[in-house]
């Protein structure tokens, strides 16, 4: 997953009042918890949708690390994401079961109908289509998983 | 006409005649003339009501409505009594409503044996209660008034039971070496982190019977000398993390996790943490760095785990399954568990079964069971009448097993030795579509995006074996090309840090072993012999069938069919993206692939 540590073009989190309380707060109960940086980023994706490059920066700055160490989890981990995604994730399930059952005759009509590919996200920010590991529903495959 | 105040109705089909339908009306008549009913109360014969494959007759009861079921002539007199006379509707024959049929766990079959899946869909997996009511932390208790730790470990080990990660190394002795590590502190963790695309059988246990994990994770902490466990679950399963916190909240409250657990001296608390989608955190070293929150990269083993795991302490970590197997192995004692399964495989084993076979879902069978009788006995056979092509056991670090080999007996060793491997449990079942270069190149893609890129055989081994794939599967296969892929497959397997790249090429591996044909197919005759392969298959429109209907045209994403309304149309092999929605959308077979 590439990252520009520079230039995002949006509101950053750490900006924005409401956003800073729900960081802070993350990180003042996980700060002292062995292992905790896993945990904080764990909760920081799922309360604000994505760990930008200065929330990186915040994390590190609070948990007294280098934000190296903070960017190398991120990057290493595929949930991670760092920048904001679409309102809703449609999510295809790429494991064996799904892949023999026709995961890949779902995403090509998923990329005729929505006219984005992969990883990327409507224009009007509406869907992003994403691929992932196997979601553990093998028996109904092929899976899909959507979101908000 | 007489007039009645009520009228019975009872089922009188095959079944329940079988069953005594007839008896069960002449008690009725008897009970209700001895109670002076007879003249109120009218019973009538009527056909099936209900389902007749699983209770005894039926009655319907009117104007009330009320359905009883499963009734048998000794319980006539009493219902008689309570309903008609007293008025009152008798609760324990009443028509349960129809259980919600469970897609992953069906009716088990006679070769399956639940031990480890017993509990999975009876119980309430967020009450507590469900699971002691069915002598859930009985196993607990017993070892914590009677047992020493040694002794516990001595059963595991006495039990034969093995690692159910997919290694199979013994479980006793992971416990010993841990239990011999002479520190204060030791960890115990769980490893959850079910990655393997297929595979789903963790996740079932934690979602549906989450104490028995919890249960067999206090024995562990007790028997090496541990406080604190983890259980590393992959953020994939937010239901199963979900679910097991509400068990550990729940355990803490009944003084099952805490301190001075059920009044003995031992302490032991349970913490769940999530991982964020690396495939590689299933193994072990890695999952320990992904705790301590870091890059979940594997490091070199020795020292393994057992001197010098989480936080360089010395950490027992084994996998859901063989966690949940503890309490019963206690319980019912080693030598029954020893009883069961091969001379090295002791026990049973679920299986996640996927793929084109009939009944997909969670089995679980005794080691020793024949590939045969999983796809065909428990799994029904393959789907829609087609032949069986091969079966891919152990997730991505598996191989495929053609059919010559379906009469193998299941366990760790049979499987090595057909170059697969146990791995965790998913068995995905491959029909004579399936394309083994395609699926080769499948798992290739799968290892490669997720190997973690420490060491270079596998960071830099899959990636090449992946490129040669990928050509092969467009149609520029090159001669040469299999001896490359053997070359690489040995070097990747020898040289890499952890199972991971030492597994990677065995689907590559064992396609070339059993399916080398398929390769010489797709490199020199320039043909994909199941039809799978975009670059190597054309589709044209078949005069004979094509009505001119215009469907397929309509559908084509890239406009490459032409033709006229009721004419036999036509595709344009340059525009052609291959992507098989004609096909798809044709109602008369009319589109051929060659």
């Amino acid at each position: 997953m590439a990252v520009s540590i520079t230039g995002q073009g949006f509101i950053d989190p750490t900006q924005e009042p409401m956003q800073k309380e729900i960081i802070d707060d993350i990180l003042a109960r996980n700060a002292t918890l062995p292992g905790g940086l896993m945990v904080i980023l764990n909760e920081l994706q799922n309360e604000i949708g994505y760990v930008s490059a200065t929330m990186q920066q915040y994390v590190a700055t609070k948990l007294r690390i280098p934000i190296s160490k903070v960017h190398g989890v991120v990057s290493f981990y595929s949930f991670f994401t760092t920048t904001p995604r679409g309102r809703h994730i449609l999510k295809f399930c790429m494991g064996t079961a799904c892949y023999v059952g026709g995961a890949p005759q779902l995403i090509e009509k998923a990329r005729q109908v929505l006219g984005i590919d992969p990883g990327e996200t409507t224009p009007d920010g509406a869907v992003t289509i994403e691929l992932c590991r196997c979601d553990g529903a093998c028996s109904q495959a092929p899976g899909s998983d959507c979101r908000r | 006409m007489k007039f009645f105040r009520s009228h019975v109705l009872v089922s009188v089909d095959p079944k329940s005649l079988e069953r005594g339908a007839h008896e069960v009306i002449d008690a009725l008549n008897d009970e209700l003339y001895s109670q002076g009913l007879i003249d109120e109360v009218q019973v009538l014969e009527t056909s099936r009501i209900g389902d007749p494959l699983r209770y005894g007759p039926d009655m319907m009861v009117y104007p009330e409505g009320v359905h009883y079921t499963n009734l048998s002539i000794d319980d006539v007199p009493f219902l008689v009594q309570e309903h008609f006379l007293k008025g009152r509707i008798v609760e324990k024959f009443l028509e349960k409503e129809e259980k919600v049929q469970d897609e992953e766990l069906g009716t088990p079959t006679p070769k399956e044996l639940r031990i480890v899946l017993r509990n999975c869909g009876k119980i309430d997996p967020n009450n507590i209660e469900d699971y002691i009511s069915e002598e859930g932390y009985l196993a607990l208790g017993k070892i914590l008034a009677d047992y020493t730790p040694e002794e516990v470990v001595q059963v595991i080990l006495d039990s034969g039971l093995r690692g159910r990660g997919g290694a199979g190394f013994p479980t006793g002795k992971k416990w010993q070496f841990a239990r011999v590590s002479q520190t204060k502190t030791k960890y115990v963790i769980c490893n959850a982190d079910e990655g393997d695309p297929g595979a789903f059988m963790n996740r079932r246990i934690l979602e549906s019977d989450p104490h028995s994990v919890v249960e067999g994770m206090i024995i562990a902490g007790y028997a090496i000398g541990a406080s604190m466990g983890y259980i590393y679950c992959r953020a994939e399963y937010p239901l199963a993390v979900k679910t097991m916190n509400i068990a550990i909240q729940q355990a803490r409250e009944l003084g099952l996790l805490g301190k001075n657990i059920l009044g003995s001296s031992f302490s032991f608390d349970l913490e769940v943490r999530m991982g964020a989608g690396a495939f590689v955190c299933g193994e072990e070293t890695a999952l320990m760095a992904s705790i301590e929150g870091s890059r979940g990269e594997p490091r070199p083993r020795p020292p393994f785990p057992a001197v010098k795991g989480l936080w360089g302490q010395p950490s027992n970590i084994n996998n859901v399954e063989t966690y949940a197997t503890v309490p019963i192995i206690v319980l019912k004692g080693a030598k029954w568990y020893a009883s069961i399964g091969t001379e090295k495989s002791k026990g049973t084993k679920t299986f996640a079964l996927a793929g084109d076979v009939v009944n997909t879902g969670l089995i679980e069978v005794p080691f020793g069971t024949t590939l045969r009788e999983i796809v065909y006995d428990v799994g029904g056979g393959i789907k829609d009448g087609k032949q069986l092509k091969a079966v891919q056991t152990g997730g991505p670090m598996g191989g495929c097993i053609p059919t010559e080999y379906i009469d193998t007996p299941v366990d760790y060793e049979t499987l090595s030795e057909l170059g697969s491997i146990m791995g965790s449990g998913g068995i995905i079942i491959m029909d004579e579509d399936t394309c083994m270069v395609d699926i080769a190149r499948f798992f290739m893609e799968f290892t490669q995006d997720e190997s973690c890129g420490k060491c270079v055989p596998c960071r830099i081994g899959t990636r090449r074996i992946l490129e040669i794939l990928t050509r092969i599967c467009d149609g520029n296969g090159r001669d040469g090309d299999i001896e490359t892929l053997e070359f690489l497959s040995q070097q990747i397997k020898a040289d890499s840090l952890c199972g991971l790249g030492q597994g990677a090429p065995n689907p590559v591996e064992t396609t070339l072993k059993y399916f080398r044909d398929e390769y010489v197919a797709h490199i020199y005759d320039k043909k994909c012999p199941a039809k799978v392969c975009k670059g190597l298959i054309t589709f044209s429109i078949l005069d004979g069938p094509c009505t001119g209907c215009t469907v397929c045209a309509r559908n084509c994403p890239v406009n490459a069919i032409s033709g006229e309304r009721r004419q036999t149309h036509a595709i344009d092999p340059d525009i052609c993206i291959r992507c098989g929605i004609c096909a798809q959308v044709c109602n008369f077979n009319a589109i051929s692939i060659n």
